[in-house]
């Protein structure tokens, strides 16, 4: 039996900022909860399963936060589950509840991600103690520059395009009001003359730390059809992960991440995604990922990916706009942001984002990615429901 | 609904440390086991999912280098959910019904011996209200015994009398951490005794899922899983009638346990007292055999205990002494969620 079409129905989110000292946790995710259930049209009676996720638990200092949060999310009496699979977990949280209505264990699933990351502070949580790891890793900026350095030894690109990405993602966050960072007065200029943190990663070019939550509502057809807006449909989803460390890893462009996007073009019968995507919603928490991940995902050949960038194909208004809504790096409630991707890319074909709708998005891709770059996550969703 | 087995089990000796090895040294000998008595190499496998908690490691993403012991490349199609493992075979199940994988590996661990597991357990509580209060998992695991207690449900003797017969039981189980004659000890927190409390120890566990034809053709005598469902209940504490457990209630009904008699049941209940609210949950009489491993109170590691009851379930299954387990497992304060799933081999089906 062909599995049943998973539908979005409902997106919310919350107004991500640097700290939301208003509300605690449950507050925080029944924000996002309760937006999406308004947005769907649907009440807390109407979900049968919760399933959350978030990145480490040590970011709040709570041990398997499910567990408080239950009452919060109108959980009791109902299945709830957990995911966490690093900084991909907003986007596999979303796979594993469409999963459930994909395969009819559950017929409406509310899905929901979070991090409110000033209850903590994310650096420590990032910094593992000897002997666990080399203590040289400065958070995840130290982590991911040299891979930058390398993709721009290989491919040759320019040093002036991680800027343009941070340029483009903080101008389109001007248009998305859930945004976390809205620089009004921000220009190229400003973006290049901002320090270096972790050369070639200036400090422009890095994501924030925001306090934050999405939320989904995921139904089968028949949910559908009685859904107040249009839906978004999943033509296809995938996760992939590979060791952190292996000799043969190769940390510009994962193999997982080829094999996910490759995974998730076949169901969704995509043989060009170049031509055939309206819209992707990128996990970029360092601007020079976007050329990167153009690449790894197949929207450009091996050493091309910069030369889209460079070109404006990126932008808002080009031919293949990455992160319309200002990405991960305008927005970074971490357990979050690859839920947002993924929230975004079907608030796009829903065309429900407002001013930063990409015109006559049909199709969008969100993305996300984790751990040493090992981790990805990815669904693909249109306006028509999937055929066959 | 696709029909999916467990047809592969393995776990480690339930040591109280084990500070020799990594958690992947750990992981890696179960892991191996299940692959070994299937046949199937990591690229055979469709999906994969563990399940553990950081705080227990004390550090961030510590799935992320259990997930090296797994060999996973090429790259593998996995997940992980920061809960006991019962709920990634969960979500592998899940998998599976969607018709994404045939097979799948499911594998879980805990090492409670870098840290104060009773301390630790705290900060599992409510952030603003409760945690800060350190109440630790013994002293509320009493509350709930004091209020079975107080509702004529059990006494003393008869808690020390699960604990007798648990650990009697494991002396059969090569991998128990307790067992044989364990004294009724004295008080921890009233009314619980040491002898009514789970060892602290580190252990993993390991568990491969087919569906049908694959699974008949990896094992003899495939687990097949009935049903399978789990239910949460509110977390505060003062909200819950400690007494009840109808979350688990809940989800037997959905998992069909109540369709037709078990003649086994693995129950994940650390505390001897949580042992008397599950039975009353699932209305098991003194004919069903429960806990034959000795269950968690012979072993409990963290995040493995509950794919564990699983686990031994279907391996009572496997070698033919039961036709329908129900296994159970359990997370979070006082039995606050719940997880049931029916077991059976082929006959019980037929």
């Amino acid at each position: 039996m062909p599995k049943e079409p998973v539908a979005v129905v409902g997106v919310g989110q919350t107004k991500h900022v640097a700290a939301r000292h208003d509300v605690s946790l449950a507050g925080l995710v029944r924000e996002a909860a309760v937006a999406a259930l308004q947005d769907a049209g649907l009440t807390w009676a109407d979900i049968d399963a919760v399933v959350i996720g978030k990145a480490p638990d040590f970011f709040e200092g709570v041990m398997m936060p499910a567990l408080y949060l239950a009452d919060a999310l109108g959980a009791v009496g109902k299945p709830m589950l957990r995911v966490h699979t690093a900084g991909s977990v907003g986007g596999s949280t979303a796979l594993v509840a469409a999963n459930l209505v994909a395969a009819r264990v559950h017929r409406t699933v509310l899905t929901l991600a979070f991090e409110k990351q000033s209850e903590s502070n994310a650096m420590w949580g990032l910094s593992l103690p000897i002997p666990f790891q080399q203590p040289l890793l400065a958070g995840a900026g130290g982590f991911f520059a040299p891979h930058v350095r390398a993709y721009m030894r290989r491919t040759g690109a320019p040093d002036t395009v991680g800027s343009l990405v941070a340029y483009k993602d903080r101008r389109n966050a001007l248009k998305n009001p859930y945004a976390h960072i809205h620089d009004t007065g921000i220009t190229l200029e400003k973006v290049q003359a901002a320090p270096m943190l972790w050369d070639p990663i200036r400090y422009s070019e890095t994501c924030p730390s925001s306090d934050g939550a999405c939320a989904m509502i995921l139904t089968d057809r028949a949910g559908a059809d009685r859904s107040p807006h249009p839906p978004a449909w999943v033509h296809g989803g995938a996760m992939r992960s590979e060791p952190t460390l292996f000799a043969g890893k190769d940390f510009v462009s994962p193999q997982a991440g080829k094999d996910c996007a490759a995974d998730v073009y076949r169901q969704a019968g995509i043989s060009d995604p170049r031509r055939e995507i309206d819209a992707v919603e990128m996990y970029v928490p360092f601007s020079w990922y976007e050329p990167m991940w153009l690449e790894n995902l197949g929207f450009a050949d091996e050493g091309e990916g910069w030369k889209l960038t460079e070109a404006g194909v990126t932008e808002l208004d080009g031919d293949l706009p990455v992160n319309p809504s200002g990405g991960v790096l305008s927005t970074n409630p971490i357990g979050a942001s690859g839920m947002i991707r993924f929230a975004e890319a079907a608030l796009q074909v829903r065309g429900q984002a407002g001013e930063h709708q990409v015109e006559g998005a049909r199709r969008a891709l969100g993305h996300a990615y984790g751990g040493g770059a090992q981790f990805f996550s990815m669904w693909l969703v249109g306006a028509e429901p999937p055929t066959g | 609904m696709r029909d999916v087995a467990i047809v592969a089990f393995a776990q480690t000796d339930h040591l109280r440390r084990t500070d020799e090895l990594s958690e992947v040294e750990m992981l890696m000998p179960v892991l191996h086991q299940v692959l070994d008595a299937t046949g199937l190499r990591t690229s055979d496998i469709g999906f994969t999912c563990s399940g553990s908690s950081d705080y227990l490691a004390g550090r961030a993403f510590s799935f992320t280098m259990a997930l090296d012991g797994v060999g996973a490349h090429p790259p593998i199609s996995e997940s992980h959910v920061e809960m006991d493992g019962a709920w990634a075979l969960y979500e592998a199940w899940v998998k599976i019904q969607t018709g994404e994988a045939d097979t799948a590996l499911v594998y879980a661990y805990g090492k409670s011996s870098p840290g104060q597991v009773r301390d630790v357990l705290t900060r599992q509580l409510d952030p603003y209200y409760t945690a800060p209060l350190w109440p630790d998992s013994v002293a509320l695991a009493a509350l709930q015994a004091q209020a079975l207690i107080d509702a004529g449900d059990t006494d003393e003797a008869a808690l020390a009398a699960i604990a007798t017969r648990s650990r009697t039981d494991a002396s059969d189980n090569p991998h128990a951490q307790l067992s044989g004659a364990v004294p009724a000890g004295d008080y921890l927190v009233q009314p619980l005794r040491t002898g009514d409390c789970p060892p602290i120890g580190d252990g993993a566990a390991a568990v491969i899922l087919a569906a049908g034809d694959t699974a008949r053709a990896l094992c003899a005598r495939p687990a097949w899983i009935r049903g399978i469902d789990h239910r949460i209940e509110a977390h505060g504490l003062g909200v819950r009638e400690l007494t009840e457990s109808p979350s688990t209630r809940l989800a037997a009904e959905r998992a069909g346990v109540f369709d037709r008699p078990v003649d086994t049941a693995e129950l994940h209940a650390p505390f001897t007292s949580q042992e008397v609210v599950l039975r009353k949950a699932l209305g098991l009489g003194d004919e069903v055999t429960v806990n034959p491993s000795g269950g968690a109170l012979a072993a409990n590691p963290l995040m493995a205990a509950g794919l564990i009851r699983l686990g031994e379930a279907a391996a009572r299954i496997h070698r033919g002494e039961s036709d329908r387990a129900l296994a159970h497992a359990t997370s979070g304060p006082c039995l606050q969620q719940n997880l049931v799933a029916v077991l059976e081999g082929e006959s019980a089906h037929a």
